[in-house]
């Protein structure tokens, strides 16, 4: 097939950027997205220009580097699937695709269509874990966890952490992403012990970054390659009170 | 006389580890936090090392390719995790997850390193529990286990099938604890280009920032390199765009010897490749041969659209057939070479001309278990394979196919995981350890952590709390000069001196990087013979030059530029494909995943030979140029029983 392609270039982060047009010929119908930008980024460089920047590692959907907003959608206009697992099937020959970077103030442009995520480990380090260390440990098997609870703490265990989120939020909220970690160690008998510090720390850091508040729109959900439900969202709102209002961890 | 000492305790090997722990060097408490650890590479052994080392009171520095850790590309491991806990009650013990490594790795694995494996298995799981790992659970709220391929027993703990991702984020999860402690400091895309040795250890490295293009010194007293494999010198692999050898090649370049360099695993279950502008392959994880049957018609056939109307008695399972007790849990090795044998006699399904496809179906369980346990088991994954085939493996059987998907060789190291380069360890993939010639299923996770969490944290006082040090700063010529090679090599590969610009042919990275991956598939691959490996030491080099001659890599040294970065590493791998041929034409025999053509039994099973190849071939790097030399560490055998290894 055949594409025009409109694609956002910008030399840094405080520099202007501009959408460059490019047609690209012979796309194969079976190539995903990215491998379509693979051939166009050889196309041009063998005219002697300087490839388009963009990311991507496992394209396979699961290490959440891929992030490009396609025809205005973070990872396109197919639902529960990341960047790399757009295919160019979903396409037409003649098309004309919009390609941009995710746009959020917290995430500067660090070049085209490559951005800047580390506030999300900032947010992580704040407390998205379980604070043990090394060692031994008791036996797998004493903590029993009833079979729908883990499941549904895996529900949101699965995000990749892409912030496709915060790219489709009206305000850039990064609810969602932090909700989702509040939520599975909330849901842990193993999280329980630090439950207030986590969600205190970790939504203030949120707030610290810059990213705006959750008013319900729900986008975010809607954009998020793994599905995660925007319960997610309601749970951390609720921690977060019971943190404020009962801030001992006893459970 | 072999200048390589594997350093193994004495005495019997199952208290070999327990003896060597109080026999080991302690760093006290206080002292630990006037070191200064490197650790290269945030997967699950770099992650879980750095962390580990950064909760003992050590000051370490992570450095990443990634813009953060999480990404690593131990993120993408499905299936599982082994341990020994022998919850099912179904006999398993440390001894028998020693056994069957041993024998899954052909027996070309030290003894000693797959026994403390086997023995920490178990730690590991209740490591990841207490992290928060949603490990699957059974009803009853007690953990889950499923069968993999070289096991009669179930030992391999998932989480759907997202197992490496969720493991991976527990180890990411301490790693950020400690960087919020200040005991870690964290250096997102930062990559090693070059690794520094002062007064023969190894205090520093050399790194590129990937988003300023500045070239920078760091030192340390001990450098851990955890980069992952070098799968990706095939170009299409299941591994990450991402990974690659260059940390390793470059260390290799510095006097670390590389081990064993040929063993290479192709997986069985791997969706076929599609077309020519494909960039990688998407592995479907061993799990799957839990409950889906391999087969191809037993005639060629033309028309498989309705595959499921084959009937039974024109449809041969020809892992069940060949290998009644392991059946289609044959380890990956075996069920690879025997679907490439079904397609060489032209039984293969899929698109014509290449037919390059075997089926996995799962009629037979979804009629007999029903649609939706089918779908808890395996959901994810068969949404995979729909997105990127368009078919829906619920109502036709899959088309598979073997693809590179790990590296069993590695930077040689000793039990203590130190390299032949005093004060450089190294940890995952990266070394060639404990696998052998073959890696069973579920074992690759299970290493990366056992190294990071608990053979590291011990062995590094080994070395730190024996040697003298004297204070590095960064500006002592070994650092200069790593700097300043590291700036020639990317103002050529950028040619600055303009004489590229001149030829009329000129290449992309990425079309001389699939020339080298289909040389390397088709000489260096599933089967190599002394022909084929003796064309691939002339084609590599041939193709080694072309790269340099004809190779565009645009843009500036001192931005964001994944071409350069692409075009640096694809330049390490012309030289490693070359050491890889020549490891495998050294090697006259068959092993696990090296299959010579020359070397086998009269049913196609690889052929050992113990008398003359039992030993880990380990090269050492002789200048540009020059061929390696190669060095042999003897296998010894004193507790498993040599044997022609048999899944039948």
């Amino acid at each position: 097939m055949n594409l025009t392609l409109k694609v956002w270039r910008q030399d840094g982060p405080d520099a202007a950027g501009a959408l460059e047009s490019h047609t690209l010929e012979n796309v194969n119908k079976n190539s995903s997205f990215l491998e379509m930008m693979d051939l166009l980024n050889e196309k041009i460089m063998l005219d002697g220009k300087d490839a388009i920047e963009f990311e991507s590692d496992c394209r396979e959907g699961i290490c959440g580097t891929c992030c490009l907003v396609i025809n205005g959608q973070p990872h396109g206009k197919s639902l529960g699937v990341a960047t790399c697992q757009v295919y160019m099937r979903d396409f037409k020959d003649g098309d004309t695709i919009t390609i941009e970077p995710w746009r959020a103030k917290p995430f500067p442009v660090i070049k085209d269509l490559v951005v800047d995520r580390s506030a999300f480990d900032r947010i992580q380090a704040a407390g998205g874990y379980i604070s043990v260390s090394t060692g031994p440990h008791p036996d797998g098997n004493a903590i029993k966890i009833p079979k729908d609870v883990s499941d549904v703490a895996f529900d949101h265990a699965a995000c990749i952490g892409c912030g496709a989120c915060v790219a489709a939020c009206p305000n850039a909220s990064a609810s969602l992403f932090t909700s989702a970690k509040i939520s599975q160690l909330a849901l842990l008998p193993q999280g329980k012990s630090e439950r207030s510090r986590r969600v205190k720390r970790m939504v203030e850091q949120m707030d610290d970054e810059g990213f705006g508040n959750c008013s319900n729109i729900g986008e975010c959900s809607a954009a998020c390659p793994k599905k995660i439900p925007l319960t997610s969202i309601a749970r951390m709102k609720r921690e977060y009170l019971r943190a404020v209002v009962s801030p001992f961890d006893a459970s | 006389m072999t200048v390589l000492d594997s350093k193994i305790p004495d005495g019997p090997v199952q208290g070999k580890w327990d003896r060597h722990k109080q026999d080991i060097k302690v760093v006290s408490p206080a002292n630990k936090r006037n070191f200064k650890v490197l650790v290269v590479g945030t997967g699950l052994a770099g992650a879980s090392a750095a962390a580990s080392l950064a909760e003992l009171g050590y000051n370490v520095t992570a450095f990443c390719i990634h813009d953060s850790p999480r990404r690593a590309h131990s993120i993408a491991a499905q299936g599982g995790i082994n341990s020994t806990k022998n919850y099912p009650n179904d006999g398993d013990s440390v001894w028998r997850l020693f056994y069957d490594t041993v024998k899954g790795g052909d027996f070309r694995s030290r003894e000693a390193n797959v026994y403390r494996l086997a023995q920490l298995s178990s730690n590991i799981i209740d490591q990841a529990v207490a992290q928060g790992v949603p490990f699957a659970r059974e009803y009853g709220g007690e953990l889950a286990n499923r069968s993999f391929g070289g096991a009669l027993v179930s030992r391999t703990f998932y989480a759907r099938g997202q197992t490496g991702q969720q493991l991976l984020l527990g180890a990411y999860g301490a790693l950020m604890r400690q960087v919020d402690t200040g005991k870690v400091t964290l250096m997102p895309r930062r990559e090693m280009m070059d690794l520094v040795v002062v007064d023969g250890q190894a205090r520093g490295i050399t790194c590129r920032n990937l988003v300023t293009g500045d070239i920078e010194s760091h030192t340390g007293d001990a450098v851990i390199v955890a980069s992952g494999g070098y799968g990706r010198v095939y170009f299409l692999s299941t591994n990450a765009w991402n990974s690659n050898s260059s940390a390793a090649w470059r260390a290799h370049r510095k006097g670390a010897f590389m081990a064993n360099p040929c063993y290479v695993q192709i997986h069985p279950t791997c969706i076929p490749v599609n077309g020519e502008q494909q960039s990688k392959l998407t592995l479907m994880s061993e799990s799957l041969r839990n409950d889906g049957r391999v087969w191809v018609p037993s005639e060629r056939q033309n028309d498989l659209s309705n595959a499921h109307n084959v009937p039974r008695e024109k449809r041969d399972y020809y892992l069940e057939r060949r290998y009644p007790s392991f059946g289609n849990l044959v380890p990956r090795d075996v069920a690879s070479r025997n679907g490439k044998m079904m397609t060489d006699r032209d039984l293969g399904v899929g698109p014509e001309p290449d037919r390059l496809a075997v089926f996995l179906d799962f009629r037979d369980r979804i009629e007999e278990l029903g649609k939706h346990v089918i779908e808890e088991r395996y959901g994810n994954l068969f949404d995979i394979y729909h997105e990127i085939t368009a078919e829906d493996p619920y109502s036709v059987p899959m088309r598979i196919y073997p693809a590179v998907h790990y590296t069993m060789g590695g930077l040689w190291v000793d039990y203590d995981l130190m390299s032949t380069i005093p004060g450089l360890f190294v940890l995952g993939e990266a070394n060639f350890s404990d696998h052998g010639a073959n890696r069973l299923g579920a074992s690759a996770l299970m290493q990366g952590l056992c190294d990071g969490y608990f053979v590291i944290p011990y062995t590094l006082g080994n070395y730190l709390g024996r040697v003298e040090l004297k204070p590095v700063t960064g500006e002592e010529d070994e650092f200069r000069e790593s700097r300043s090679d590291v700036n020639k090599r990317i103002d050529e590969i950028l040619d600055k001196s303009g004489k590229r610009a001149k030829s009329k042919t000129r290449h992309t990275v990425l079309q001389l990087y699939r020339e080298l991956g289909l040389t390397m598939w088709d000489h260096v691959g599933m089967a190599r013979n002394e022909e084929g490996l003796k064309y691939a030491l002339e084609k590599i080099p041939e193709l080694r030059e072309k790269f340099w001659d004809t190779v565009i890599v645009p843009g500036s040294p001192s931005t964001f530029n994944k071409t350069l970065e692409l075009g640096l590493r694809v330049a390490d791998f012309f030289e490693l494909g070359e050491l890889m041929a020549r490891d495998a034409l050294t090697r006259e025999e068959s092993a696990g995943g090296h299959f010579r053509d020359e070397y086998q039994t009269e049913e196609g099973e690889a052929l050992r030979d113990d008398e003359n190849f039992s030993y880990v071939a380990a090269w050492e790097w002789n200048g540009e140029g020059k061929a390696q030399t190669l060095h042999k560490e003897d296998l010894v055998f004193e507790n498993v029983k040599l044997t022609q290894r048999s899944y039948k």
